[in-house]
Order: C-alpha cells, then structure tokens, then sequence
C-alpha cells in the first residue's frame, strides 16, 4: 500500500508537481529499451537541483527505499528497470550545461543533458565530443557515464570513459563525493571516477560530471568496401589497424543485413555482397588523403570494390545506410534482440561464423553488423516476443553467442552494460572471487544496498 | 473487474500495431510535448505502453490512460522518425475511440459534437447570430493580425484570438461549379470550418489562384467539418455523419483533385478517413479511398500539375517572407517543399528560413484548447524564431497554425503579419 505520509515527505523536498504516484505514470517508468517484462516502481520522483537531489537520496536511505536513476531509459539490458517497492529518480530537470571551457577544453554538466545536444553544443565552440552511441539523440550524459557507454568512434577514439575528467556523485547516504579535477592530470585520491564510470547505478548518483572535449577533426573522407567473401572483410581490417591507421569508424554489414537494408531504404547496397566494410578516416587533410588511398588499396588488396564518397551527400549517404541496420531489422518482425558480445578483433571471423551456425541451430533469424574495428559486433535477432517457445530460443541462443564470445577471448558486453539481462553470465567471464569482491565492494559503499539492486554484479 | 476486461479485449485489436514499439524512446528526440515536460507518459513510446497496460490488465486506471493519451499534439512527429514504423497517430485516434465508446462523452463534449459540429447547417446559423455580438465580449488587440481579447474575464482567458469573419465563406461563395479552363483540369474544392468561419478570405484567396491558372472548380454547398476535432476527441458517431454528409456532396468522378488548403482537413481526409471510415458500406469505402487519393494541398497541386514552374523565384528581392511548415503537411503528408516554392514565385516577396521551421507551433487542434499553457509555450518558441528571422511576414498552410502564431504574436505586440501561402501567392498576382 501507499504511504501517504512517506509520498509526503517526497513531496516536501520536491513539490507536488515532481512527485508522481498515479497508476498511470508509474507504469511508464516501468520499462527501458531492453525489451524485458517491465516492472513499475512504487515512486517516480524529478529533483531539479543538486540541493534536491542530495536531499531525496538521503530520505531514500533513511526509509531504505530502492532507488533507480532513469534518464532516457534508452538502457538495452534492463539497468533502468526499477524495483517495485522502489523510487525512480529522474535525471530529466537536471539538464543544464553548466560550462564548456575553451582555453582549458573541458565541459561542466548535469548528468540529465542530452548527449547529441551536447556534442552540438560543444561543436558550436569548436570543440568535439566523441563518444556516439546509437541513442546520441535522446541518451543522457548521466546514462552514457553509467553505462560507460561506446559508439561508432569506438577504435580511434575510445569510449565515455576516456573522456569522464572528473565526477561529483552522491553516495549512498546521499553525502556528496567529489573526485577528479578540471586538470589533464589529477592524481589526487583515488581514481573514485574510474570505478563510478560504467557502475550502473549501483555506487553512486551523479551530480555534476566533468567532461573532456577536444579539436575536432579537420577533414574526414568516408568509403565502402564491398566484398564476396566474409573472410575478405575481416582480413581488411585486420590489415588497415596492421598498418597502423585508425580510422574514426570501421563499420560492418553482413549478408542479410545488407538485403535488409536494401529493401527498406533502397540505398543502393550491392544485394549480392557477403559484407560490407563502411569506413571513415579523419584528421589533418593530408593525412587524410594519404590514409584514405592507403585504406582504399588494402581493401582491393583483399578482393574489394571500394567507393569513395566524393561530397558531403555521398559521405551521408553511406552512414544513413548504417544507421538503417536497426530500422530495417526492427521491421521484418515484432521485436529485436540486440546483443554487443565482444571479442578481440582478430576474432571476428571466427565469431561470425558461429553466428550463423547458432542461427542455424536455434532457427532464428540473426543480422550482424556492428564496430568491426574494436570487435564489438551487433547480432541483432528478429522474432516475436509474444511467442514463448521463440522467446526460449532467443534465450537459448543469446547464451550460446556468450558462450562463443568468451571462448574466443571476449566480453558478454562491449557497451551496453549487463542490467539484468545478462548478469547471471558473469561468473562465466570474470569468476567467483571477482564477484564476491565487488560484492563487498558493493556492501561497503551501499549498506542498505538501495543503489539499483540486482544490476551490474547482481546479489 | 469485467468491464475492463472488456476494454481490453476491445483494446486488443490493436495489438498487432502496439507490439511493433521496441521502447527504443526515439520518439523522445522529436516530441515538442515530450521536449517541455521530460514526462514518459508525454511522450509515445509512454503512451503506448499505457495501451499496453490497459490491453494485458496489467493498468486499471482507464480515466488515467484517457487524461494521458489526451495530452498529445498529434503532430506525428514521433511517426515520422520511429525507427520501427509504429503508425502512433493511427494507433493513438483508435485508442481514444475505444476509451471515448468505453467511458463516455462529458455532457460538454455531447453538445458541441452531436448537437451542433455534426448539424452542419445548424452550426452556421447559430454562429452567424453569434458573430455580430463579438464586439461586445471581445476588445480588438491588433488589427494587422486580425485578433481580439476578452473585455472581461472569459473563458478564452488571455488568449488573443481570431474574431469570427463577419461574412463566412459560405455566405460569399454559397457553392461554385466552374467548368475547366485553359488548365483543362477541375478541383473539388474543401473549405474547412476554420477557412469558412475564421479566415474566409484564404478560401478566397484559393479560388482566385484556380481562376487565374483556368482550373475548373467543383465547390459543392453546405460542408461539413472533416471530422478531426471529433476523431481527436475519440467521438466515432459525430465522424462518421460528418463523413457521410460529406460523402454526399464530393464525388471523386466530377473532379481531378480534391483541394484544401488546411494542412488538417488534407491529413484528415488522405489518411483518416480510409483509416476509420470502416463502417462504412463497400461503395461508400471505395469512394472515401477514391476522394483520399485524389486529395492535396493546394501548393502541392500547383506544383504536381506544372502550373506553377519550379524555381521560379521572384527576381526582384522583395519583402522577406518566412515559412511554419504545419505538421499535418509535413508529417502526414510529406509536403514541405511546395509551399516554399509557391512562395519562392510570389512577386514581391522572397522566402526566408527561421530556425526550426519544422517544429511544431503548439496548436494541435483540441489540444490547445485542454492544455492551453503547454500549447503557448511551444509557440512562444516558435514566436522567437519568427521575431528573429526579421521577417515582415510569416507564411503557412494551415488555418489553425495561423490562429495559434497570431495569438502569440498579438499577445507581444510583435507587428508581423501572418498568411496562408496561398493569400501571399494570390496577391502577388495582382
């Protein structure tokens, strides 16, 4: 039952209007983009100050209330869903940029900011953020740090944790912890930042993060290579990083994906391709142009037809195709499943392979593209979750593409965290006393152990 | 708990299209509601898991789900870029016919649908015996914009609205039944209630463009409403006799396009009508996708056709003109270039772009009418985007786009006059 004292106490640090305990709102915040059964918590509350903020951690440790921060609920293993008799705490009015620094290129800002809001921002100083996760347009910075989120820039640029410089987070208690500095180098204290990046929401809430931003690129020159044989493909790649280039993308398509594709958006892929290699190379325009005519000849080396986008249109016209992978998958059937198991990039091949074999095997439909550069590839499966014995092969499968991953020296997740979806595999990867020493971690910092329980390391 | 079992299972035909939402939250990007709240239950991907709710019983709360499912612009925005092609606004207007058929019209809601929107002829009178008495309530607030305030305290709180035209449409142009031109085409020509009763001079306006291009025109007497207030508010019995009255009136064969030059009632007829006229009889269906077929905007007509040249921009500079793209044109229809092109061969004129000219201006219809502070303070956005495009005019396609921008613009003062593209068209042709 709800407390009405307990909704009041909320109601007294927040005000009436953010504080919402209708049926109908809850179950809104009941779910993320995982796809999993979703789970209405028992309070949805929206602080809109660091003040506020602090106050409603504390009366959730006070009354031992779980608590889930949600920004966009864009989370694709289940880290948003809360617990029933918990608080989702709603990052959506702490949205303020609170300073983009160009002598010193860093940037301050709530962790409610949107991520593509952000880059935008910061391009409109002359100053870049890279990391681009699929959901830029409404992902929040707060849920990129937490996830530790990647993206298409993933190889040359590294991923949000290469760019978090500093953090000021509430712990569980809701006391404010501050860690890292405005500075390039900062070997004060421990590296608190290091452990919160990528900790789900299971250490500590942000407050205000401090964000690293660079040059942006001078020039940039995107192509496609087209090849008949998958083995071709991933040679390429292994040949373009042997030869000491990054490119700033290095995307991957295969087969089915590619027909996909095509059908949907008739962007002129070459249906009969076994896969595509999508790449950009950016930087100073000479070494643009030399690395780019370098990157062209590796490719034909291994048996490719590459394309070259002459203009800005072209040059949008091959990411546009990349970027309807997911549409175009999402319509062939009701629901997708999209893992972002990862192995080492000399691994990709192998991996491939025992997608289709597990394809095969649970008879289920699997396209795979994704980040071949840093070997974090998508296998997206398509089927219909209203269907329980499709939905127990897409689980029996999903194990399976772990299963492989591992074996060949990877990771169950690249970028989109463990949640709930995948926590019960971790043992698999990092063994027991890894687990129980991040539970006690865990126990130390969170006693009440109220910070989005079950997520990350489970327990 | 069996009647909601009921609305479920009502609600359960529309399952095949609720499960096509993966709750990626795209739509979070592109929903001007969703972009003022940060509310989920603002925003489609919410919405529909409301639907869902209320389909698998795992949501009692129907008045909740109503209240929220009403608080939506129907932009269609948010189907325009869904990565899974979720048709949200179709899944939103059967929703609200569910829940409206399931809890009911408020007596409020009965008048004004079944007593008067769906009495088309009852409808004028009563507001021609109303328009003269305008004077008395409403004080003018800005004569180049054409809207007025209240004298007193009124339920149109502080809104600067449109004053009823002192001679409707109607009255000027009772019907017109004009054989093709040099053209050799003919239009059948949809008014609108808010071109007939508010903006009479933009029908005007449209008929002298036809004249002037020899397009015959078929404009039959006594329209109806298209029936989009009604389906907004989930209200199927007044749509479908709005529906068949105009059934009545508009026979594809006597013309080769039916016209409009309200974004909404253009949406309304192309999509809504096939979408939901599904009780009707086999011929009457034949004939509503028939007339959707052959429905269009006007400035998509003029281009389609070639009567208008493209690219035939005005070479003497002229005043700087700016563009509001009206959802119903851009995301139902896909029509955002036309328009720019009629006023691109305007004399006198030449376009400007403001910023965001994509973006919703915060009327939706009904919408504004529920939730009037969200409504404003969408077109105060738009108000500064205007204000800063420097121009001396603002051109639309939709009559209720140009009710809500005077009304902000008017609240400020700011002196920028607002027209349909079609009028701006229409003068520079002397």
């Amino acid at each position: 039952m709800r407390d009405p004292a307990l909704i009041k106490k909320f109601i007294d640090i927040l005000g009436a209007d953010s504080v919402f305990d209708q049926e109908s709102d809850l179950l809104t915040y009941s779910y993320d983009a995982a796809g999993l059964p979703g789970q209405a918590p028992w309070l949805a509350v929206r602080p809109r100050s660091l003040e506020q903020l602090g106050q409603t951690i504390k009366l959730c440790h006070l009354e031992g209330l779980p608590l889930t921060v949600r920004g966009a609920g864009t989370n694709l293993s289940g880290g948003a869903i809360p617990r029933p008799d918990g608080v989702v705490l709603l990052t959506s009015a702490l949205k303020r940029i609170i300073e983009i620094n160009q002598a010193d290129m860093y940037a301050v800002v709530e962790p409610g900011v949107v991520t593509a809001q952000f880059f935008a921002a910061a391009m409109a100083q002359g100053l870049f953020y890279p990391p681009d996760p699929g959901s830029q347009a409404v992902s929040t910075l707060g849920g990129n740090v937490a996830e530790n989120s990647g993206g298409l820039r993933g190889l040359k640029y590294g991923v949000t944790r290469d760019y978090v410089m500093g953090l000021s987070f509430f712990d569980s208690q809701g006391e404010l912890v501050h860690t890292g500095a405005r500075t390039v180098k900062c070997v004060t204290g421990y590296n608190l930042a290091g452990l919160m990046v990528g900790s789900e929401g299971t250490l500590g809430v942000f407050g205000r993060i401090i964000l690293k931003l660079i040059p942006p690129p001078a020039a940039a020159r995107a192509m496609v290579a087209m090849y008949e044989r998958m083995q071709d493909a991933s040679e390429s790649v292994a040949a373009i990083i042997a030869a000491r280039i990054l490119p700033a993308t290095l995307e991957f398509m295969d087969n089915f994906t590619i027909r996909t594709v095509e059908d949907y958006s008739q962007a002129g892929l070459p249906r009969e391709a076994a896969a595509l290699l999508l790449i950009e190379v950016d930087g100073h325009p000479a070494q643009v142009e030399e690395e780019a005519a370098r990157v062209q000849e590796i490719c034909r080396r291994h048996g490719a037809k590459v394309q070259v986008a002459q203009d800005a249109a072209q040059r949008d016209k091959i990411w546009e195709a990349r970027r309807a992978a997911i549409p175009a998958l999402a319509r062939l059937k009701p629901s997708i499943w999209l893992e972002d198991a990862t192995v080492p990039r000399s691994q990709i091949p192998a991996m491939i392979l025992s997608l289709t074999e597990i394809a095969a095997q649970h008879q289920l439909t699997i396209g795979t593209f994704g980040h071949a550069g840093d070997g974090n590839l998508h296998p997206t499966i398509v089927y219909d979750k209203r269907d329980p014995d499709q939905r127990q092969r897409v689980a029996a499968a999903v194990e399976a593409i772990f299963e492989r991953a591992l074996a060949l020296g990877g990771t169950l997740s690249g970028e989109h965290g463990l949640g709930l979806t995948k926590v019960r595999f971790l043992a698999n990867e990092v063994g027991p006393a890894t687990i129980a020493w991040s539970r006690r971690l865990k126990a130390a910092l969170d006693p009440k152990g109220i910070l989005n329980p079950g997520k990350a390391i489970g327990g | 708990m069996a009647s909601l079992r009921r609305l479920a299972a009502l609600l359960a035909e529309l399952d095949d299209q609720l499960i096509a939402c993966m709750r990626c939250g795209f739509c979070q990007a592109v929903c001007p509601l969703y972009g003022q709240t940060g509310r989920e239950a603002d925003v489609a991907r919410g919405k529909l898991a409301l639907l869902d709710g209320l389909a698998q019983e795992m949501l009692r709360d129907a008045v909740g789900v109503q209240e929220r499912l009403g608080r939506c612009l129907l932009c269609g925005a948010c189907a325009t870029h869904c990565p899974s092609g979720v048709k949200v606004l179709d899944i939103f207007l059967k929703a609200r016919a569910l829940l409206t058929s399931y809890l009911g019209l408020s007596p409020a809601q009965k008048l004004v649908f079944r007593g008067l929107l769906s009495r088309p002829a009852l409808f004028n009178r009563l507001l021609a015996l109303a328009a003269p008495w305008q004077a008395l309530l409403a004080r003018p607030a800005d004569e180049l914009l054409g809207t007025s305030c209240s004298r007193l305290v009124s339920p149109f709180g502080p809104r600067h609205f449109r004053r009823l035209a002192p001679k409707p449409l109607h009255w000027l142009v009772p019907e017109q039944h004009i054989a093709p031109g040099a053209s050799g085409l003919r239009v059948g020509f949809f008014v609108g209630c808010l071109i007939d009763k508010l903006y009479p001079t933009v029908g005007s306006a449209a008929l002298k463009v036809l004249a002037h291009h020899g397009v015959g025109v078929e404009l039959p007497a006594l329209q109806a409403c298209c029936g989009m207030p009604a389906l907004s508010a989930g209200e199927s019995l007044t749509f479908h006799r709005l529906l068949v009255h105009n059934l009545e009136r508009f026979q594809p064969q006597d013309f080769d396009y039916l016209l409009t030059a309200c974004a909404t009632c253009a949406a309304a007829i192309r999509h809504l009508w096939p979408l939901m006229g599904r009780e009707l009889s086999a011929a009457q269906q034949a004939q509503v996708q028939a007339l959707a077929d052959k429905t269009r905007d006007v400035s998509q007509f003029l281009l389609e056709t070639g009567l208008l040249a493209e690219g035939k921009a005005a070479e003497n500079g002229g005043w700087p003109v700016t563009y509001h793209d009206p959802c119903h044109l851009r995301n139902s229809l896909g029509v955002t270039q036309q328009p720019r092109q009629v006023l691109a061969a305007s004399p006198g004129w030449h376009l400007q772009e403001m910023a965001a000219a994509d973006s919703c201006c915060g009327m939706g219809g009904s919408f504004s009418l529920q939730h009037y502070e969200l409504s404003a303070a969408l077109g105060r956005r738009k108000l500064a985007n205007i204000v800063a495009s420097g121009c001396q005019a603002v051109a639309t396609s939709c009559p209720a786009c140009m009710m809500h921008i005077s009304d902000m613009l008017s609240q400020v003062g700011e002196r920028v006059a607002v027209k349909h593209v079609v009028e701006v068209y229409a003068e520079s042709l002397g």
